[in-house]
């Protein structure tokens, strides 16, 4: 193992022994990066500095919340109030988890325009559906914490959902809850694994990193590295890159923590948990909604009751991520040259936007309607379209590597540097 | 793309604008408000009318639980509302507060202190529907926030009290209001023209009371709101020249590779 190039007698003396140094240079340093990664590739260290600022303010908060029916309400007020900078603390939390969110949305879906889950990639892939799992459940139970009605009545929403499990669902709610409601033991194991989850996830990030340098970026050609032309070293040319879009993201999410901190929160959740008056309409965090939507458009289906349908489609909607990488029969990674993905892509953000827009209203009529037609498109995008695509379609050649691509026309215009084929 | 990504946008907008217009109770109109916009502060002049309005009207049956007399004062959050240490210390010895227990193991009454809690105006949730015909008074702490109209909504209920149309139902005991959800409130008109005579002078209209106990109730909410606004100017400059500096490092180290 090469030891890096310090002149310092106290690094070399360390690195001998602990190769930390060594590991440092040759992830940053020599780790090869595509030169051809656009701005669609800075979405992954953003959620990962996400993750950084979560915990640590999240640390902060802890250190003066109550986890107590009778108390959490006003410790989350009392931080707000007459904790030094609690305000800070709390509305960059309760803001950071919604840019968290955007943040990863934004890192899945360039992952599927670019074809980033295709072998070798598979289990990077899958390990980031794993990460989002866990980021869903993290953020529900964080949810529960400040006991307002939302709170509270969204925790009685999600956990019955669990009672849709045929015979043991109930005795599984009880258990859940600690209790026969959600009570006093519900918060304060929500508490619990609400800390101990997001370190679950810096576990399953690492394992995401290791998997991820295993063959490195994949880029917005979708083509492989075919030398060292094709590549530069992370550091200097990412990390700058990626602390200038840290930067003008950061603009962004100051914005909505000083001057619209509330906006993306429901302000029922500013009253104290009630449990004897239901909202007129419980409705999860922005985040959650299509998947809310999937839930609730569900009819009957044979004999499997609507409840446990839509349960099973809810988690489905994310299962089907796990299998994608095998769904997807195309071996061309990028949709640049997929003349037929390309369009039909934008038409799953067009229906996850749609389900999002249900799953925030009550499911009837027009809504219902809509909610189930974009439901079964969901479905039929990912088990049909995908597959058939696939078979279908004539992909456009590829550039042979990336550098004759990039000189070809000069790095800006990569789009360009490649002329479409003639339709046949 | 670019068109794509636009037209995407366009879609997200048109979403959230449905799902900002849904709701069930006509929306209250707009007010102007000092503490509107990026650059809002409290007017401390209204703030300390509406502190009037609520001590003498709303806190008979409205408690404000998760303040303190000493909030009002300079050593509050946010530097409170104008109110100097002594009138504070004064503000608070008017009121009678439960202490205790002494050393005969008893409870007993004090006047006031900066420390102490605002005095809920009923002991507890039983107390206060006995004395409201069964309907409970929400502390109003948090209530500007509660709100999805916030300061507008408050303004619009305390204002909205009308006949009912000819052939609306009324509950018993219940009074109909154009900007309350489902238009049916138990609370009784709280204020008319001169509730209260205002100690700065100002003539004190309904649209003037309740615009003052609006403002106060929003302070009440956040009272750190003027810190926010001011950190976040801070910082939203300090991280542009950090942009700013950061594209420059960005060109330069790139400048090889293009």
């Amino acid at each position: 193992m090469a030891a890096p190039r310090s002149q310092s007698k106290i690094v070399r003396w360390i690195d001998h022994r602990l190769p930390i140094f060594t590991f440092i240079d040759h992830e940053l340093n020599e780790y090869p990066t595509p030169k051809n990664l656009s701005y669609w590739w800075n979405f992954g260290s953003l959620a990962g500095i996400m993750l950084v600022i979560m915990i640590a303010t999240g640390i902060f908060l802890a250190m003066q919340y109550t986890p107590h029916v009778d108390y959490a309400f006003d410790s989350v007020e009392r931080i707000m109030r007459d904790v030094n900078y609690g305000w800070l603390m709390r509305y960059i939390h309760m803001n950071g988890a919604s840019f968290f969110f955007i943040v990863t949305y934004i890192h899945i879906f360039r992952g599927l325009y670019y074809g980033s889950y295709k072998e070798p990639r598979e289990l990077l892939w899958m390990l980031g559906v794993v990460i989002l799992l866990l980021m869903m459940a993290t953020a529900f139970m964080g949810y529960v914490l400040p006991w307002g009605q939302m709170s509270f009545w969204g925790a009685t929403v999600i956990t019955n959902l669990f009672s849709a499990i045929p015979v043991v669902g109930n005795a599984i709610v009880t258990w859940l809850w600690g209790g026969f409601s959600v009570d006093n033991p519900t918060l304060n194991r929500f508490f619990s694994l609400h800390y101990l989850l997001p370190f679950v996830i810096v576990g399953v990030v690492m394992l995401h990193l290791i998997a991820l340098h295993q063959h490195g970026s994949n880029n917005p050609l979708g083509i492989d590295r075919k030398g060292p032309q094709d590549s530069i070293p992370f550091h200097p040319y990412y990390t700058v890159k990626d602390m200038f879009g840290l930067a003008v993201f950061l603009i962004i999410f100051a914005v909505f923590v000083f001057y619209l901190p509330n906006a993306l929160g429901d302000p029922l959740n500013y009253l104290p948990a009630n449990p004897l008056q239901t909202p007129s309409e419980i409705v999860p965090e922005w985040y959650f909604l299509p998947f809310y939507a999937i839930l609730r458009s569900v009819p009957n289906i044979l004999f499997i009751p609507a409840k446990l349908a839509g349960v099973l489609c809810m988690f489905g909607s994310i299962f089907v991520l796990f299998v994608l990488p095998w769904l997807d029969t195309s071996r061309v990674r990028s949709a640049r040259f997929r003349p037929v993905y390309k369009w039909v892509f934008w038409l799953l953000v067009i229906d996850v936007l749609a389900l999002g827009y249900v799953g925030a209203h009550r499911p009837e009529g027009f809504y219902l309607i809509l909610g189930r037609i974009a439901t079964l498109y969901y479905f039929f995008h990912f088990i049909v379209l995908f597959p058939v695509i696939g078979w279908l379609e004539r992909p456009l050649p590829l550039p042979t590597s990336i550098s004759a691509a990039v000189t070809k026309k000069g790095g800006a215009r990569l789009a360009s540097a490649t002329t479409p084929m003639e339709k046949p | 793309m670019r068109k794509k990504i636009l037209a995407l946008v366009g879609i997200a907008a048109i979403a959230l604008t449905a799902v900002a217009v849904a709701q069930e109770a006509p929306e209250p109109p707009h007010q102007q408000w000092s503490f509107d916009g990026p650059f809002g502060t409290f007017d401390r002049a209204a703030v300390q009318r509406g502190f009037q309005v609520y001590s003498e009207i709303c806190s008979n049956c409205h408690s404000l639980n998760l303040l303190h007399y000493g909030d009002l004062g300079p050593n509050g959050p946010g530097g409170g509302i104008g109110y100097t240490e002594e009138e504070v210390k004064a503000i608070a010895s008017t009121k009678q507060v439960t202490d205790g227990p002494n050393d005969q193991g008893e409870m007993f009454k004090r006047p006031g202190r900066a420390s102490d809690k605002f005095v809920a105006p009923f002991a507890n949730e039983q107390a206060a529907r006995a004395a409201n015909n069964g309907a409970l008074p929400p502390d109003l702490s948090v209530m500007a926030k509660a709100l999805s109209g916030h300061a507008d909504e408050i303004y619009g209920i305390l204002t909205g009290y009308k006949e009912p149309p000819p052939n609306f139902k009324m509950g018993e005991g219940m009074q109909y209001n154009e900007y309350f959800p489902g238009h049916q409130i138990a609370m009784p008109p709280p204020l008319t023209d001169n509730s209260v005579t205002y100690a700065d002078g100002t003539k004190a209209t309904l649209a003037q009371e309740a615009h003052d106990v609006a403002t106060f109730l929003t302070w009440a909410s956040e009272p750190t709101m003027e810190d926010r606004k001011r950190t976040g100017a801070k910082v939203i400059i300090f991280l542009l020249v950090m942009t700013g500096a950061l594209y420059g490092a960005k060109r330069r180290i790139w400048a090889d590779v293009h």
